[in-house]
């Protein structure tokens, strides 16, 4: 009875054992697949990365949907989640059918049917490498501007002298706020390697401080009624001091003299 | 040891540079004349740059510019000959086949003396081009007329600044702008009518862009029928109704009257009034005979015009009256008129009448539409105010291309602010060298070298002389011009014909008439091209032309700077620049092929017995020559031209293929050059020596180059010495310059009388389109090119970066438009007028904002083959059809 | 049936039947008998080549049927003819464990599949439709052609601790890891959408049932095998067992690729095969040379059962 016992015990912590060993080697592979992740443009509607991770099934609907073939699903050796819908703006961008077609096929979710309006889409960001765009270095160039589907809110031009003769430079310059990540421009652009991309925003955007606001925007926003005065809350007493108290570490270092 | 990632860079940098060999060229595209830079090495063209000396763009590019490296290396490159051909033997239902180019001019020739035989000189063509150089313009145009005796050549150029020469003439007496691209750093307001020059002059647009952003008090204007790019600057836009342009500019003209602020002084001096027959139909045939049953009603208004209400107040007749088309022969006729009776023309041009009959979007407002109106003639009286207009295609395409040319002259002249620097009407050209070929050369079918012209005895005899010709040997009867070389292929009257440098299937509207009688006429077409496009696929024989940095070259821009530049590098397989191909041809005729005597249906001239040429042969040998002289002895080996030496010490190390090519020691290109020049010499066009545009610090010379110096405004005493001392201004171009008198309703005293020195404004009617949307057909159609592409695209769609840009050519529409025929973005439709159909993408936003009711389809993708689609009317006067017009349906394909 | 009589009793199997003449399991010699022989093998790789093709065809030529996408999708999901949801419910289990809330219509799709494999058999999934089973049958046959002895012995447990693991790892990780890494999507999504990398991770498998295991993925790893073997617990086609014609000569058993479904004590207790385990794959049925295997319905055995032992009761 005790060495069928102790048998039973030590099966099950091989078993346990070799578990353990093999999940922490899956583990790793699942959560390096992962990181691959920021990599992926995904079709319109998509969920952020890690709901997206979680929901999307990877049965390619949405791909068979798509008329342009601009979504692909990812295999191994494609350097992002294996399965997992994908494009590749440089080879195929997203036309931005009206109609959306690819979002209603989604049967997780992991595409949400809430876009009804393809211009909200958020697939990834423009970026312009400033130092090899034609424009930017002078040339009437532009391309990506003018196949801009949202042209004109998601590309800019701004005209700067050129100081070193009487033309103007027409600059192109993206807003986040509206461009949809289609890729048009990163297609079209004409240089050797695009100078324009689409990326995944959170690899280059930026963000300021939660605790400050640009003071020359939504002057709306400031009030001066403040309601029905507060209570004023007075300090505690206190009976004992405590042990430690905030600053006395750095106070008790002391200092060279 | 391994080098960092910079110094590897820097390395390849150096490594990949060695041996390169830069040297001065010029821009393949528009008629801005960018100045380029070619690195070469080992044959091949490696980069380019922008020329940071050539004034025009100082080092910029466009991104058409960026590409000139690239154009000459597209995989289906033709390098052979090819001709169409059963079992061995030239057939018109033949594949193509390679031949040699022995074979090849064997059977061009062959069929040349078949269609001479049986037609005579009318009965052949050449479909020249504002992108020749202007060395084979000249080559090309000598042997037609003077080889060949038949003025049936005429150049691309028609169809795209026609309407503008023929208002420099009626106007001015000569061709050409009077100022240059400084004007826009002089001027302080700068109005674009129907020229979209954000795309269509991307280099002139960042000047004016500059000059627009580094002065607050400067003003842009676009004047359009939909919005498009050159709105994302102007301070003004005003989308207007096709054709009511005519409209808009005598509502400026009789503001300008009533707010008295005509310069009297000026218009007194320098001006007169003027006007012509309205009764000019719309350049289509006068017959419907080879008409598709679905174009007969608009070709019947060739004949007749039911007059519109706002017609009917424009030419002061009633609503409604049919009028007879009477004056399609001669339409550019014309007399002066007293100022009175100008005035009382153009009285009818209210605000109120020009703003409802011209307001182009229908979402606006009349209200706001007439006080954009009123903005616009504030902007131009306003005293001290500096105004240069600009145009291009939209005005040109016109149906009355030249009345609205004439017409911008007319405001500018009133108000005395022409031919200053920053006040002028300044017309752009297209193509790179419709100035410096098509037009200076003379290679239309009308004219000859330096604003000479083909029915002017004097001028005949003034180029036989040049050329060493007996007297009558050039055909003083017009050739045919572009339109009509197509149709008489389509009739049958003409049998045989050659296009260099254009793609006339591709570009004329209309064009299912001429694939047609192409393909299915007995004839014989040649193309000399560089790519398979559609005219190398209705061609009999195709052969291979070679690009323009493979041979020596010059090209006109549109402010007369000529440029010049060396071959940089050899063409490639058996491809051979068109001016050898034109000489090579020459070689294989004789003088008494033509010079004998020549049957000309048609030809009335005095001097002249009815429908003949005379023969010139005995004339011919007491001047030296022998009928059995070939021609290429004749008009190009010459003896004077056979002492210019190649090789010469100006090609410093380039080569030439053409002179290696034709062996006989002599330098084609400079010696024709030469020659050319004394046409304009000592006349106001005076083009400087070969060897000085060659020079190293020289970018071009505008003309009149007068004692080595360029002349930067015309017509004015400041700046051009061709003006007399003390006239302050001279408008010294002799074309037209004596006409007969008499009043609105026509000529009362036809003696001429003459008008040295002075400009003539005219009275012009605004005219309504030929064909408008009905219920069948409810939309506007007008085509023209983008930014990226050039043209029939056989160049730019070659680029593979140009053709991942833009692909494949869109409709743009309005979104509302779409929405109500159940179209959406991407949608494939039909677009369908009285003469094709073809199938295209909806696009619904991007560059162009369409205004209810109009689309607007770019012409560079044979793909979407629009020219099926438009319509072929012309200005009457100049010829130059109009693009920018025609009704189509839309449906789902 | 072919089967030729042979007096030897057979000794491999430790209950075998005293008193009967043992034939052994004898091929045929006709063409319609070999193929009457194969016809479970032919059913087979016809439901997974035509599965395989629809999905394909949808894909890559749009196929069509009234103007609805014929079968669009994958294994993981689908759409049938653009109404009936299909949903993988092992990655649907594993999804819902990343505490996400999904859309109806793969929950549908989910509880569609699960009750079908509820009904006639859990494994008939990889018998019947799973791409891996082609890789691993030709494996499993070259093999045995070989003969290719024995590497190492593993425990069929493996796969449900594996398959503990991927749900485990599912709500640890928040990601579908099965559906991360498995082989089976893998193969099927680049069939359908294209071929990459992931044909390896196949080839792995091959080699690794060839030379390592015997029927070492689908017997012994997959964890959607076990799921399957799970889910099938309650299945309603079963393989009948007819004790009173069997010889035991456990031809059976050595054509079953998960041979300890074939407990001859369970199953004459039974009537029928009654683990999870069985993939229906048919084999056995056609090479039993007594005709004692069929398939048929839970029901009707029992009602068999029933008779039988009535039967039996019966005095003679």
């Amino acid at each position: 009875m005790e060495a069928r016992r102790r048998e039973f015990l030590l099966k099950t912590a091989q078993g346990a054992a070799l578990a353990a060993c093999g999940g922490f080697i899956w583990s790793h592979l699942v959560r390096q697949e992962a990181s691959a992740a920021v990599l992926a443009l995904r079709p319109p509607g998509a969920l952020p990365e890690n709901d997206f991770a979680a929901q999307c099934i990877k049965c390619g609907q949405c791909a068979n949907a798509c008329p342009y073939d601009t979504l692909k699903m990812a295999t191994a050796g494609s350097n992002m989640p294996i399965g997992t819908p994908y494009f590749e703006p440089r080879k195929v961008p997203c036309y931005m059918c009206q109609d959306i077609p690819c979002v209603p096929p989604c049967p997780t979710g992991a595409l949400a049917k809430s876009l009804k309006d393809i211009n909200k889409a958020r697939m990834g960001l423009a970026v312009i490498d400033e130092e090899n765009c034609l424009s930017w270095l002078g040339l009437r160039c532009e391309v990506c501007y003018r196949v801009c589907p949202v042209k004109g809110k998601a590309i800019t031009v701004e005209t700067h002298p050129r100081q070193i003769s009487k033309h103007a430079m027409f600059v192109p310059l993206v807003h986040a706020e509206h461009c949809t990540g289609c890729g048009l421009c990163e297609q079209a652009c004409p240089t050797q390697e695009a100078a324009i991309r689409v990326v995944n925003p959170k690899l280059v955007q930026g963000k300021i401080g939660e605790h400050y606001r640009l003071g020359w925007k939504r002057e709306d926003q400031i009030t001066q009624d403040f309601g029905a005065a507060p209570t004023p809350t007075e300090p505690a007493d206190q009976a004992v001091a405590p042990k430690k108290a905030p600053g006395m570490d750095t106070l008790n270092q002391g200092i060279d003299f | 040891m391994g080098m960092s990632l910079s110094q590897l860079a820097e390395a390849a940098a150096s490594e990949l540079e060695k041996g390169w060999k830069w040297d001065k060229a010029v821009c393949r595209f528009c008629g801005t004349g960018c100045g380029i830079m070619c690195a070469t090495k080992d044959g091949r063209i490696v980069a380019t740059k922008g020329d940071p000396k050539a004034p025009v763009n100082k080092g910029l590019n466009c991104i058409k510019g960026y590409f000139n490296g690239k154009i000459m290396y597209g995989q289906d490159r033709l390098t052979q000959p090819l001709m169409r051909m059963t079992d061995g033997k030239f057939d018109k239902k033949g594949k193509f086949v390679p031949v040699t180019w022995e074979q090849a001019f064997d059977e061009m020739e062959k069929q040349f003396r078949k269609a001479y035989a049986e037609k005579g000189p009318s009965g052949v063509a050449c479909f020249g081009s504002g992108q020749w150089t202007i060395h084979e313009g000249y080559a090309m145009n000598k042997l037609f007329k003077a080889g060949f005796r038949s003025n049936n050549i005429d150049p691309n150029a028609r169809n795209c600044m026609a309407s503008a020469v023929a208002a420099f003439y009626s106007v001015f007496g000569a061709d050409e702008p009077a100022g240059n691209y400084d004007d826009i750093e002089y001027t302080d307001t700068m109005i674009l009518w129907g020229a979209n020059m954000a795309e269509m002059h991307p280099i002139l647009w960042s000047r004016i862009s500059d000059r627009r952003l580094s002065n607050k008090n400067v003003r842009i204007v676009n004047l359009s029928t939909f919005r498009n790019m050159s709105s994302d600057l102007a301070d003004l836009e005003i989308l207007f109704k096709p054709n009511t342009d005519l409209a808009i500019q005598n509502y400026i003209a009789r503001e300008i009257i009533a707010r008295d602020a005509v310069n009297k002084e000026f218009v007194e001096k320098h001006c007169v009034f003027a006007t012509g027959p309205y009764d000019i139909g719309y350049g289509m045939r006068n017959t419907d005979k080879y008409a598709f049953p679905a174009e007969k009603d608009t070709q019947a208004k060739e004949l007749k015009v039911k007059l519109d209400k706002y017609e009917a107040v424009a030419q002061r007749r009633a609503e409604g009256e049919v009028v007879e088309q009477k004056n399609t022969a001669d339409p550019a006729k014309h007399w002066m008129i007293s100022f009175d009776d100008f005035k009382k023309a153009v009285e009818p041009y209210t605000l109120d009448f020009v703003a409802e009959l011209a307001k182009g979007d229908p979402d606006e407002s009349l209200e706001s539409f007439k006080g954009k109106l009123q903005q616009l003639v504030d902007y131009y009286i306003e005293k001290d105010r500096k105004v240069v207009s600009f145009w291009t295609m939209g005005f040109n395409q016109h149906q009355r291309g030249t009345w609205v040319n004439e017409q911008c002259y007319m405001n500018h002249l009133l108000l005395g602010k022409q031919s200053q620097p920053g006040n002028g009407a300044f017309s752009l050209t297209g193509q790179p060298s419709a100035c410096g070929t098509a037009r200076e050369v003379g290679t239309f079918c009308h004219r000859l070298p330096a604003d000479t012209l083909i029915p002017n005895p004097k001028h005949r005899a003034n180029a036989e002389a040049k050329w060493k010709l007996p007297a009558k040997t050039i055909n003083p009867k017009i050739g045919s011009f572009y339109a009509k070389i197509l149709r008489d292929l389509e009739d049958g009257s003409v049998k045989w014909a050659w296009v260099q440098v254009n793609n006339p299937w591709h570009t004329h509207p209309n064009t299912n008439h001429w694939l047609k009688a192409a393909r299915e006429n007995d004839n014989f077409i040649v193309v000399s091209e560089a790519y398979p496009g559609v005219s190398a696929k209705i061609a009999d024989l195709i052969l291979p032309s070679a690009m323009i940095f493979e041979k020596w070259g010059g090209f006109g821009n549109a402010k007369r700077r000529t440029q010049q530049w060396r071959q940089q590098v050899p063409p490639p397989g058996q491809a051979r620049a068109d001016i050898w191909q034109t000489l090579e041809f020459a070689k294989r005729f004789k003088v008494k092929d033509f010079w004998g005597t020549q049957n000309v249906p048609g030809l009335k001239a005095e001097g002249y017995e009815d429908n003949k040429l005379p023969s010139v042969l005995d004339e011919a040998v007491k001047m030296g020559y022998s009928p059995e002289d070939s021609l290429y002895k004749v008009l190009f080996a010459t003896p004077a031209n056979l002492k210019v030496k190649w090789p010469d010490p100006v090609a410093k190390g380039h080569d030439n293929h053409v002179a290696t090519l034709l062996g006989d020691g002599w330098f084609p290109e400079k010696a024709l050059w030469q020659e050319y020049v004394q046409f304009g010499r000592g006349k106001g066009k005076d083009l400087a020596d070969f060897d000085v545009y060659h020079g190293d610090n020289i970018r071009g010379m505008k003309w009149p180059v007068v004692d080595g110096k360029e002349v930067a405004w015309r017509f004015n005493e400041q700046y051009d010495p061709y003006v007399k001392k003390g006239a302050g201004f001279e408008f010294y171009g002799d074309l037209f310059k004596a006409i007969p008198t008499g009043n609105l309703d026509g000529i009362t005293d036809p003696k001429p009388v003459p008008l040295a020195g002075k400009a003539k404004i005219f009275y012009r009617p605004y005219a309504a389109p030929a064909e408008q949307p009905d219920a069948n057909y409810d939309l506007w159609l007008c085509t023209g090119r983008v930014l990226e592409h050039w043209h029939s695209g056989t160049m730019t769609r070659r680029v593979p970066e140009l053709h991942r840009a833009v692909p494949a050519a869109v409709m743009w529409m309005h979104p509302g438009d779409a929405q109500k025929r159940g179209l959406q973005r991407n949608d494939l439709v039909w677009v369908e007028s009285r003469r094709g159909k073809v199938k295209v993408r909806v696009e619904t936003g991007g560059r162009n904002k369409m205004v209810k009711g109009y689309v607007y389809v770019p012409f560079f993708d044979e793909g979407v083959l629009i020219n099926r689609v438009t319509l072929d009317t012309t200005c009457p006067i100049s010829k130059e059809s109009d693009y920018k017009k025609c009704a189509v349906k839309v449906y789902k394909a | 049936m072919h089967a030729q009589a042979q007096p030897l009793d057979n000794t491999q199997a430790g209950d075998t039947k005293p008193g009967r003449v043992v034939r052994l399991y004898t091929p045929p010699a006709t063409i319609t008998g070999k193929l009457w022989n194969w016809r479970y093998l032919i059913l087979r790789r016809l439901t997974q080549f035509g599965i395989l093709a629809m999905f394909f065809g949808t894909a890559r030529y749009g196929w069509e049927v009234a103007g609805r996408p014929l079968l669009s999708g994958n294994l993981s999901a689908s759409e049938f003819m653009g109404v009936i949801p299909m949903a993988d419910p092992f990655a649907v289990l594993q999804q819902l464990l990343t505490l996400h809330v999904l859309d109806k219509e793969v929950l549908i799709g989910a509880a569609i599949i699960l009750g079908f494999y509820a009904l006639i058999g859990g494994r008939s999934f990889c018998g019947w439709v799973c791409p891996v089973n082609l890789i691993t049958d030709a494996a499993a046959w070259l093999r045995a052609k070989l003969r290719v002895p024995d590497f190492c012995n593993l425990s069929r447990s493996v796969r449900m601790w594996a398959l503990i693991l991927s749900l485990a790892l599912s709500a640890l990780l928040g990601v579908a890891a099965f559906e991360w890494v498995s082989p089976i999507s893998m193969l099927h999504r680049e069939v359908v959408f294209g071929a990459g990398l992931g044909l390896t991770a196949i080839l792995g498998i091959f080699l690794f049932d060839l030379l390592v295991v015997k029927h070492g993925w689908c017997g012994h790893l997959c964890p959607l095998g076990a799921f399957y073997c799970l889910a099938g617990c309650a299945t309603q086609l079963r393989v009948r067992f007819d004790d009173s014609t069997c010889t035991r000569c456990v031809e059976c058993v050595r054509v079953c690729p998960e041979p300890h479904v074939l407990n001859f004590k369970q199953a004459a207790d039974k009537g029928m095969v009654t683990s999870g385990d069985c993939t229906n794959c048919g084999r056995c049925i056609t090479i039993c040379p007594e005709d004692s295997l069929s398939f048929d319905l839970k029901p009707l055995i029992k009602q068999h059962n029933l008779n039988a032992s009535q039967q039996a009761r019966r005095p003679a």
